[in-house]
């Protein structure tokens, strides 16, 4: 049982978030526009990181949704950010 | 040297000693040009190899594998064989590596401990039970074979079973396929492996690739920790780290790697004779030869290339066997362990030429690599030989997820997605 | 073996006798016996057969170690380690894998075949005519304990969470040192030991720590440990490190007691886990009467048991001496047989230095041993050390890595893993703590007396497995050489012991075989556990309704009182039918019922999420497949919400109350799924300042009425509010009172028939039913279950998500394509809609169907057929079916290829292999005009 750090709640139990995607995959805007393999890339191609990786979480017993710095393989180094007022925005993006 | 085996020359080499045998495989140096290059020496990798040289006749093949062969999820999986899928696509993929795996000890030279047990998934309700007659006519229309079981079926089949109605997830019935059930893993990738060194291939183990040989826009082969190695057709099986792979090889997947996790009891004297899947569980579970009851569950719910065990999952999978079948509570866990699957967005696998032409993939197996090692050698063969799909490979192309074309067992088989 | 009992032994209590049995003969021992050392005592010699040439077993270990030693326990303890168990009056005890006991077994001879059997011989041979052939006999043969399966141990085992500064593991002692250093440092302290009492090998090794003898000091440490608030876990095994520092450990229960589960997360860990004695190898080493030479001194010392009366000790090390002087003290002729030429003999003891046993010999126990000078011993007792393994299991699945040592001839933690200490023998410091130590231990002084290759005898190396040098020799020979190859071929470290005593033994083979240094051919992976741990611990409470706890309705015990029929219905228990007699009958009779008069339904699990803010009209434009900003207040409207992938995951019906306030509906299986959709699109692309959700789904009971005298009911109960059709039409909401208190009601229909839905705050709903069925009694109201309202929806031809959908369902399915057309914004799932699949003529949709063939209602899951030359094919199937009451005929509901354009073709359908044939039809088979709802 991994102990993530919600920056609302601070640590608690895997079991408690829920995984929501690498961070920076930004949903194509302009659906007229936008191709069927810029689509694919979203919806399903993923860098699947192995080592550091920068994550979207959600906190299921807060509701935020946030930004989560990991390891994938020896699960240490866990820093989380929260999204709120565009702040970690910039984050985001990798 | 002893060459073959068999229980005539196990008595002569008793006589012996033992003395006589040959090695399974040599253990060769990489030469620096193959016809055809390997990357993965697990199941599907040794199994491609054997198949070029086999079917095809391309013997100037060689294995490369970053540890020890057969020792990614070949080594770790819960080793059940079935073909109980619900798309026509998904079957003859699934019937295809059952079919071959029926004929394989004797193929190979190699016992692999094909044990069809049978498995039976359980049923929970009416509205499972529904579900279950949509699986077994999908089945049956799909051509293998598949039986809806009562009640009854499934006492007989699993005496111990908790049938009681008042139980937390009673039993309505099941899914019934006779021709699935267990083989021994090792074995599985050790008679590819002999019989692919018969032909020829070279198995090189502790050959770990750096990046890959990239000229005129083409795959040319890859250079590694021993070396350069190039081949006019690459193929790269290996699950579980395919996302690392493709990075290197300059595109991504759409895969996302877990930990799945399975362990074993310690042996005792045979109690549970097929195996056994219950969807509300999560639970899978069988006997090995050896008596270790083998068990599987659900995926980690956190991305990881971590393979080790963790608590959660073990409780959520030893607690729900207990609730299948209560004297079990008798039994110690031995060993837990784990290994990282690739986890695509329909839990079907990737066949087909990478977006890097000249490479091929056989990745995304999710949790049902194991049971699918002689189709996806055949296929990855094809592939790598003609440069052109199998019609069975086909619709497991990497451009079914553009094309919108998914293959999603759980959507089908109406597990809520 | 002629094993003994001494007048000594700290460990036992001879004025507390006991007795058991084993395969059904009687044993004697004494309180705080052990299983093991009361047999010892009792002379039995032969514990156990092993598994694959079922050769006479004895006792080689005293604790976690013990590779021979299982037994099965009446009651349900099969594969029990008896050095581990401790003796009972009136236990049952029987030996493992023999028949019909250890000493007469059956299958015994199959040790005289054991050269035609050798490691991994079964996978070349058994292929013809087929594996199947052969496969129950030998499956037969495997398994060591037996399940009883008429036991049913306890169904409930306790599991403690806990978390410390400081977890010690080992209570030897370098444990009790770390552990009083951070209590005297004010830390929080766990420690926790596998034994019974603190002390390690202070409770058999001579010592004297500060002053005093080794087991006081261990027994004042603890007791200044308790005293200091320290909690101090006897008979628990840590078995297991996992991420971020928790530790698993097993507590043995006491008295019958189910094992208890611990889950302690500490910010740091101290491994001090000790160390185990590895065998010497020599041939017939498994003989019984060949024991581990320290295993020798824990039985001398804690049990008072001798081991034999004509003793070799055979050693390699200095640490066994102490075992042969113990021995020699107590009356035993004890010779020393040292590896070593150099080494000074303690005066009064019996060393023939330089030399070693060759081979033990003896029939069903050892009684001589050959030395390499070629002399013969006699000897009933045969006491080993081949040096010592430190226990570093936990450290390595902490990921840590070792390192090997030439001067102790061990693998030791290496780089240093965060959180994590070792301490004492496991880390390689096989003395005392230097700060403990008062300058008069023995030093290991080890030589090397690994496994050679080619020896004329068996030389055993994994005992419980049967796997001998010859076997790894074999294996090298066909270039298994990787350890983990090594390990799966042969076996090797593969048994209920994990090669604890095994291991460094086969490596030590392999090097020598391959040309390489030990160190070189590497480890295998430690995995948890430790050692064995009960299914039963691992399980908790988790059983029956705990394991994944029904949800229930407010109005549980008004259903029941109603005669309710319950089941399952997504995780929430409902009523399926009402009332006693043939369900099938009663199902009908209440779906007739509701057509004809009025019925209460009880929809209260259905999802109810508030959406608010000024933003919450693009929002939801955002989240439905519809158009929902253009929603008219105290208006609902019925959408689908897709996933990015295009796939229908729910339906509901969208109600707004104000200008910025909607609810949505949802399934009562996806409440939690479309509130978590809900909130990360809300966060990922909305002005959270500007919306809001809320899940109210708890809070609000709903209760609906329906059927034509609905609202002759609503107006008789009253509400306080307009309901007319005027003020309150299809489809439109307003607001009521209901005994002083708000309640919502909306006109919307899963039955076809005019509907009141009231959502009523949940501590009122109970007040509310009893009214409604008061008042109802007047008009004949009848109670509706969910198998009957799934009927009157069928007629309809209503869609179920998740029955009548499934994961390929996109909306266009549904003829709903108008949204997909018309919609200018962007919503969930919408690039998904024209990707090649989406637009693929040949999908499957939604329809009716109309049995033509005389055969009844179509089986639900039936597929829909078309003959081709590769065979058939599916081309869809039954999502629904039942005899509709309305239409006295059998009616059903599927998703069938290129259905909407087939309206009127028969297609044939197969069920189990029986032909059915039906009509496409439209969905709706009952007022397709939809006039009821305004009736």
């Amino acid at each position: 049982m991994q102990l993530f750090p919600c920056p609302f709640c601070g640590p608690r139990s895997e079991s408690e978030f829920h995984f929501g995607g690498e961070a920076g995959n930004r949903r194509p805007e302009g659906f007229r526009a936008v191709t069927d393999g810029e689509w694919a890339a979203y919806l399903h191609e993923r860098d699947n990181r192995r080592g550091p990786a920068s994550e979207i979480w959600m906190h299921m017993t807060c509701g935020e949704v946030f930004r989560m710095e990991r390891d994938t393989v020896h699960h240490g180094a866990v820093r989380s950010f929260a999204l709120i007022e565009g702040g970690g925005d910039d984050g985001l993006a990798h | 040297m002893t060459r073959h085996y068999s229980a005539f020359s196990l008595v002569k080499e008793g006589l012996a000693g033992q003395t006589g045998w040959q090695q399974a495989w040599r253990s060769p140096a990489p030469k620096p040009r193959y016809d055809i290059l390997v990357i993965g020496g697990g199941g599907h990798g040794l199994a491609t190899a054997y198949y070029l040289a086999k079917t095809h006749g391309i013997r100037n093949v060689a294995v490369i594998e970053k540890g020890w062969i057969g020792g990614g999820n070949t080594g770790r999986n819960t080793t059940v064989v079935r073909s109980n899928y619900f798309f026509p696509e998904s079957t003859a993929l699934y019937d295809m590596a059952l079919t071959l795996y029926e004929g394989l000890g004797r193929a190979l030279n190699y016992n692999i401990m094909l044990s069809q047990r049978g498995i039976v998934t359980l049923a929970h309700s009416e509205a499972e039970m529904e579900t279950a007659a949509r699986t077994v006519n999908a089945m049956q229309i799909n051509g293998t074979d598949a039986e809806l079981f009562g009640v009854e079926d499934v006492r007989r089949v699993l005496p111990l079973l908790d049938m009681s109605p008042a139980a937390r997830y009673p039993v309505f019935g099941g899914v019934w396929q006779g021709r699935a059930g267990v083989a021994r893993h090792d074995a599985v990738a050790w008679g590819y492996a002999r019989a692919a060194d018969r032909l020829g291939v070279d198995i090189v183990q502790s050959c770990e690739v750096d990046e890959f040989i990239v000229e005129g826009g083409r795959c040319r082969g890859v250079r590694t920790n021993r070396g350069e190695i190039r081949a006019e057709r690459v193929g790269m099986v290996v699950a579980g780290h395919s996302s690392h792979l493709a990075a290197k090889a300059g595109f991504r997947l759409p895969v996302t790697s877990y930990a799945l996790q399975a362990c074993v009891s310690e042996p005792i004297k045979p109690a549970l004779d097929t195996v056994v899947l219950s969807p509300a569980t999560g639970v899978y579970a069988s006997q090995s030869d050896k008596g270790e009851l083998v068990l599987g569950g659900a995926l980690d719910r956190v991305p990881s290339y971590g393979q080790r065990g963790n608590l959660p999952v073990l409780e959520e999978v030893i607690s729900g066997l207990l609730e299948m079948f209560p004297s079990f509570r008798q039994l110690r866990l031995m060993r837990q362990w784990a290994g990282i699957v690739d986890v695509t967005p329909d839990s079907s696998p990737i066949l087909g030429e990478s977006p890097l032409p000249g490479l091929f993939l056989n990745c995304g197996w999710g949790t049902g690599g194991f049971k699918a090692i002689p189709a996806g050698g055949t296929l990855l063969a094809h592939l790598l030989a003609t440069g052109k799909h199998h019609d069975v490979s086909r619709p497991f192309d990497l451009d079914r997820f553009a094309r919108g074309r998914l293959i999603d067992e759980a959507a089908g088989s109406g597990i809520a997605h | 073996m002629t094993a003994w009992r001494t007048d000594g032994g700290t460990a036992i209590d001879r004025g507390r006798p006991l007795a058991f049995t084993f395969d059904g003969r009687r044993i004697e021992g004494f309180s705080g016996d052990t299983v093991a050392s009361a047999l010892l005592a009792g002379g039995v010699s032969i514990l156990g057969r092993s598994f694959k040439y079922h050769r006479p077993r004895g006792l080689w270990g005293a604790g976690v170690e013990e590779p021979n030693a299982l037994v099965d326990i009446a009651g349900g303890m099969p594969n029990t380690r008896a050095t581990q168990v401790p003796a009972e009056d009136g236990l049952a005890v029987r030996s493992v894998n023999a028949a019909p006991s250890a000493e007469k077994d059956r299958h015994a001879f199959l040790d005289a075949f054991s050269r035609f059997i050798p490691a991994a011989f079964y996978y070349k041979t058994f292929m013809f005519p087929d594996w199947h052939r052969f496969e129950p006999r030998i499956r037969a043969m495997a398994g060591l304990g037996t399940l009883d399966e008429n036991v049913k141990a306890p169904a409930f085992a306790e599991q403690v969470n806990h978390h410390c500064d400081v977890l010690v593991v080992g209570a030897g002692p370098a444990g009790l040192l770390a552990a009083r250093k951070a209590v005297r440092a004010g830390r929080r302290v766990v420690l926790s030991d596998d034994g019974r009492q603190a002390g390690g090998s202070l409770l058999f090794r001579a010592a004297t720590v500060e002053g005093k003898p080794g087991a006081e000091w261990a027994a004042d440490v603890a007791a200044e440990l308790t005293r200091a608030g320290a909690l101090v876990l006897a008979g628990t095994t840590a078995f297991g490190i996992y991420d971020h520092r928790l530790v698993g450990l097993n507590e043995k229960g006491e008295g019958g007691a189910p094992d208890r589960l611990w889950r302690v997360r500490a910010q740091s860990i101290v491994l001090a886990t000790g160390a185990i004695e590895r065998p010497l190898p020599f041939g017939n080493n498994d003989l019984p009467g060949v024991m581990s030479a320290e295993a020798a001194l824990v039985y001398l010392r804690r049990f008072g048991v001798a081991a034999g009366r004509k003793v070799v000790v055979a050693t390699n090390n200095g640490l066994a001496y102490e075992t042969a002087e113990a021995l020699a003290a107590a009356g035993a002729d004890v010779t020393v047989v040292d590896h070593r030429a150099d080494v000074a003999a303690p005066a009064g003891l019996r060393v023939l230095r330089g030399t070693s046993i060759v081979s033990a010999g003896g029939r069903n126990a050892v009684s001589s041993v050959r030395l390499s000078d070629g002399q013969v011993l006699e000897a009933d007792a045969v006491l080993a050390s081949g040096g010592f393994t430190p226990t570093v299991h936990l450290y390595c699945q902490a990921q840590g890595r070792l390192d090997w040592r030439d001067d102790i001839l061990a693998f030791v933690p290496g780089r240093a893993v965060a959180g994590v200490e070792v301490a004492g023998a496991a880390a390689g410091d096989f003395g005392l703590p230097a700060e403990l130590a008062d300058g008069t231990g023995r030093s290991l002084g080890i030589v090397a007396a690994w496994p050679k290759p080619r020896a004329r005898q068996r030389v055993w190396i994994d005992l419980q497995n049967d796997v001998t040098a010859k076997d790894v020799e074999l294996a090298v020979r066909e270039n298994f050489v990787s350890v983990e190859h090594l390990k799966r071929y042969t076996t090797l470290g593969m048994a209920t012991d994990q090669g604890k005593t095994s291991n460094v033994n086969g490596l030590a083979l392999v090097a020598e075989l391959t040309g390489r240094r030990i160190p070189e051919v590497g480890t295998t992976t430690y995995r948890p556990p430790f050692t064995p741990v009960p299914f039963a611990a691992f399980a908790g409470a988790r059983s029956g309704t705990r394991m994944n706890p029904l949800r229930r309705l407010p109005l549980e015990g008004e259903h029941r009182a109603a005669g309710a029929v319950f089941r399952d219905y997504g995780g929430w228990l409902r009523p399926a039918f009402y009332g006693a007699g043939a369900p099938d009958e009663r199902i009908q009779a209440e779906a007739a019922a509701a057509r004809a008069g009025v019925a209460l339904f009880d929809g209260s699990p259905l999802g109810k999420i508030e959406v608010i803010g000024p933003d919450a009209a693009p929002f939801l434009d955002f989240i439905y497949y519809n158009t929902m900003s253009t929603l008219a207040l105290g208006r609902c409207r019925y959408g689908f919400i897709l996933t990015e992938a295009g796939i229908v995951y729910d339906d509901g019906v969208l109600v707004r109350l104000d200008e910025d306030r909607f609810v949505v509906s949802c399934s009562s299986s996806h409440v939690a799924g479309v509130h978590a959709l809900l909130e990360e699109w809300r966060q990922d692309r909305f002005d959270r300042r500007r919306v809001f959700i809320h899940n109210a789904t708890a809070e609000m009971a709903t209760l609906t009425v329906t059927g034509p005298k609905s609202r002759a009911l609503m107006e008789a109960v009253g509400f306080g509010a307009a309901l007319d059709d005027a003020a309150l039409p299809h489809m439109a909401v307003t607001a009521g009172v209901f005994e002083g208190v708000p309640v919502r009601i909306a006109r919307v229909s899963f039955t076809g028939e005019r509907s009141y839905e009231i959502s009523v705050p949940a501590d009122h709903a109970g007040a509310l039913w009893a009214r409604l069925g008061h008042a109802g009694a007047a008009f004949g109201a009848t109670l509706l279950g969910l198998e009957a309202l799934m009927i009157l929806r069928a007629e309809k031809g209503y869609v179920v998500i998740g029955k009548d959908t499934d994961g390929t369902s996109r909306p266009m399915d549904f003829g709903l394509a108008a949204p997909l057309a018309r919609k200018t914004v962007e919503f969930v799932g919408r690039r998904s809609l024209v990707t090649e699949d989406a637009s693929r003529l040949d999908r499957r949709q939604f329809v009716g169907l109309e049995a033509v063939d005389g055969k009844g209602v179509l089986p639900t899951g039936a597929h829909g057929i078309e003959r081709g030359e590769g065979g058939l094919r599916s081309t869809g199937y039954v999502t629904s079916s039942y005899f509709s009451p309305a239409l006295q005929k059998p009616i059903a509901l599927g998703l069938i290829e290129r259905g909407l354009s087939r309206m009127g073709d028969v297609i044939e359908l197969q069920h189990l292999r029986e032909l059915r044939h039906a009509r496409i039809v439209a969905p709706c088979a009952f007022d397709p005009e939809g006039g009821r709802l305004h009736a």
